[in-house]
């Protein structure tokens, strides 16, 4: 499935070193595990900026392997365009077996 | 069951230690992750879509309920509280942070387990007959000689940086369920004539994005020889493989290229320097692993379990579950118990960590300690009393594993898919869980009888769905999860590789479609025809006509 569908509005994901949690890089140059504080580039321009500083965390081991990848909407309306980086974003598709459960559902 | 010598544990903290100390720089920033990243890989450790991945060896699929509560224990400890066990006889934990991984890695050594070579592109755990030891119809236990490759293949020098990676199963039986024929070694024990055992030597099958079914380059080889000649078809796979082209880099594609009798001429001759050497093992070496194997004491049975017997003709669902779930054992009085980890709606292979105790605790009580898993992601009890049979169900029954559904419709592989895994295209776990809830009732699914249904979300194929009965496999077109649909794949001797069935369907219609299929083999199946021997006599006709009229 593909990462990075094109498209107009961009945000660089990456996954955190210490825990492999899926991040996203904010305005502020922070990573955050919430989609909706991600920071949107509008532009090749800007999203080239942004990679770059993401390059930068990944240089300085903070992340692993950032990317540009396309969404729509901003803020509470974002949403990855591509169906991999909605599960990456939202998580599992299914409800998963909890551990002191003996029965699926 | 195998335990570690000196050796082994020294080993294995060894590499602990290492990784301890190699995780410790990667997180200080004082090595780059292109450094890491093989070291990682070497330890079994993925960097997946949500978190690290850790594919823990569970060499030819033994666990003892010791191991088992272990894995429990990093499930709860490191995890989330579960695990996921694959096509290749291991568990994966889904949720492992890197900073955690050196200490799961200790914990894990504690109980003689570890993670090493699990990925990379070397000789990976060699998988077993799930039965292995118990099953009626067997030579000998394969076991002995997946340890013996085991202590071969662990960090041999000349097989750590193989073209790609190189998968050995071995069955010891004639009867494969090893799958050996889509190994890239696959070995199937037999006698010669003078009833002496030995292996039929097959080699480059494999599933992925190119399936081939292995050849047999040699029909008989005294087990003794069996280390020199693995290490000559090694030799020469190391040597012409191709490292050009990662697609065509497994043996499976030099076998077909040279031919499976250029692949024996070439295998033979570099035996020849190497046969009769140190790499034939002495007959006390062979017996002294083969003592880790020893059957358990059996205690002595009633002639009839009475017990058993009345339930059977009482209660219908324990009547259903034997039928489905348990098979004859070589010693009388016992049996062999598969656990279904396919319960309705459930993702197929995965276990809590109170699911993993309890069978564990199960083991102990009624299983001589021992566990098995099977390349069809279920586990087995392999020493089960038969008059402990109506104990054993009921334990199984509480915590979700008796559901009678072995080797029917709702017993589905599914690899991780699009849900996990970094590499998928679509997802595969939630198409298994509609197909399954879609064939709920169990009546029915007797009626329909055996029918593997194999899901793989991408090409990769660790669904191995092109060795299903019905292989589905997930595509990506354009952004949208689409389901190519292959018919007539099979496993066993009667190994046979899926046929395409025609254009892709959307994600919601795959219910529908399997349920056209499994409508079209009830009308035209004959007395007594699975799945398979009805597709088999008709081809892809009938169900392709009456898939594609009402699409």
């Amino acid at each position: 499935m593909a990462k990075n569908l094109t498209g107009t509005l961009q945000i660089v994901t990456a996954n955190r070193l210490r825990d492999g949690s899926v991040v996203f890089l904010t305005q502020t140059a922070e990573w955050t595990s919430d989609i909706r504080r991600a920071a949107v580039a509008r532009d090749g321009e800007a999203a080239t900026r942004l990679l770059g500083i993401g390059t930068v965390a990944a240089a300085e081991s903070r992340v692993v392997d950032p990317y540009l990848t396309a969404v729509t909407g901003e803020g509470d309306d974002i949403m990855p365009v591509s169906l991999r980086e909605r599960i990456r974003a939202q998580g599992l598709t299914f409800a998963a077996i909890s551990a002191d459960a003996t029965r699926y559902l | 069951m195998y335990r570690y010598d000196e050796y082994d544990h020294a080993f294995v903290a060894e590499r602990v230690a290492q990784f301890r100390d190699q995780v410790k720089r990667r997180l200080a920033g004082e090595i780059t992750e292109d450094e890491f990243k093989p070291l990682r890989l070497q330890n079994g450790l993925y960097l997946q879509l949500h978190a690290y991945m850790l594919r823990i060896a569970i060499p030819y699929g033994t666990l003892s309920s010791k191991q088992m509560r272990t894995l429990a224990h990093i499930a709860r400890r490191y995890d989330r509280g579960y695990g996921h066990f694959t096509t290749r006889q291991n568990l994966q934990f889904n949720w492992i942070k890197l900073e955690d991984a050196p200490d799961a890695l200790a914990d894990l050594a504690k109980a003689e387990m570890h993670a090493i070579q699990t990925s990379g592109n070397c000789i990976r755990n060699t998988t077993a007959d799930h039965w292995a030891g118990v099953a009626i119809d067997e030579i000998e236990d394969p076991r002995i000689w997946c340890e013996i490759i085991r202590q071969w293949s662990t960090v041999h020098p000349e097989f750590s940086f193989l073209p790609r990676k190189f998968k050995i199963a071995v069955t010891g039986s004639p009867n494969d369920r090893a799958a050996v024929r889509v190994h890239d070694i696959g070995l199937r024990m037999l006698r010669d004539e003078n009833g002496e055992p030995g292996f039929e030597v097959i080699v480059g099958g494999g599933l992925g994005r190119t399936p081939m079914i292995g050849k047999t380059i040699r029909p008989f080889l005294p087990k003794q020889h069996l280390l020199s000649y693995l290490e000559a078809i090694l030799r020469v796979y190391n040597r012409y493989g191709r490292r050009d082209n990662i697609y065509k880099a497994r043996i499976k594609i030099l076998v077909h290229e040279i031919g499976a009798e250029e692949m024996r001429r070439q295998v033979e001759e570099e035996w020849e320097g190497l046969r009769d050497g140190a790499l034939d093992l002495p007959a006390d070496v062979v017996a002294g692993i083969g003592r880790h194997f020893a059957p358990p004491r059996y205690q002595p049975q009633p002639t009839i379990a009475t017990e058993t017997e009345r339930l059977r003709f009482e209660n219908r669902d324990f009547a259903l579950w034997l039928r489905s779930n348990v098979v004859a054992h070589r010693q009388p009085g016992h049996a062999i118990v598969n656990l279904s980890l396919k319960p309705e709606g459930g993702p197929p292979g995965d276990a809590s960590a109170a699911q993993m105790d309890a069978v564990a605790d199960l083991a102990d009580a009624y299983s001589c300690g021992e566990i098995r898993v099977t390349h069809e992601q279920n586990l087995v009890l392999p020493h089960v009393a038969v008059a402990d049979l109506p104990a054993v169900w009921r334990g199984l029954t509480l915590i979700g594993f008796a559901t009678p559904n072995l080797g029917l419709v709702s017993d589905i592989i599914a690899c991780p898919g699009l849900d996990y895994c970094a590499l998928a295209n679509a997802r595969a776990i939630p198409v298994a869980q509609r197909i399954s809830q879609h064939f709920a009732d169990l009546a029915r699914q007797h009626d329909i009888g055996e029918l593997k249904i194999k899901i793989s979300g991408c090409i990769n194929a660790c669904g191995h769905h092109h060795v299903g009965h019905i292989g589905i496999l997930g595509v990506d077109k354009n952004g949208t999860e689409f389901y190519q649909i292959t018919l007539g794949g099979h496993a066993g001797d009667d190994v046979s590789l899926g046929s395409i069935l025609g254009p892709a369907v959307p994600a919601d219609q795959v219910v529908e479609a399997i349920d056209s299929l499994v409508r079209t083999y009830l009308a035209v199946r004959q007395d007594g025809e699975r799945f398979l021997d009805t597709y088999r006599r008709v081809g892809n006709t009938p169900f392709k006509e009456r898939l594609y009229a009402t699409a």
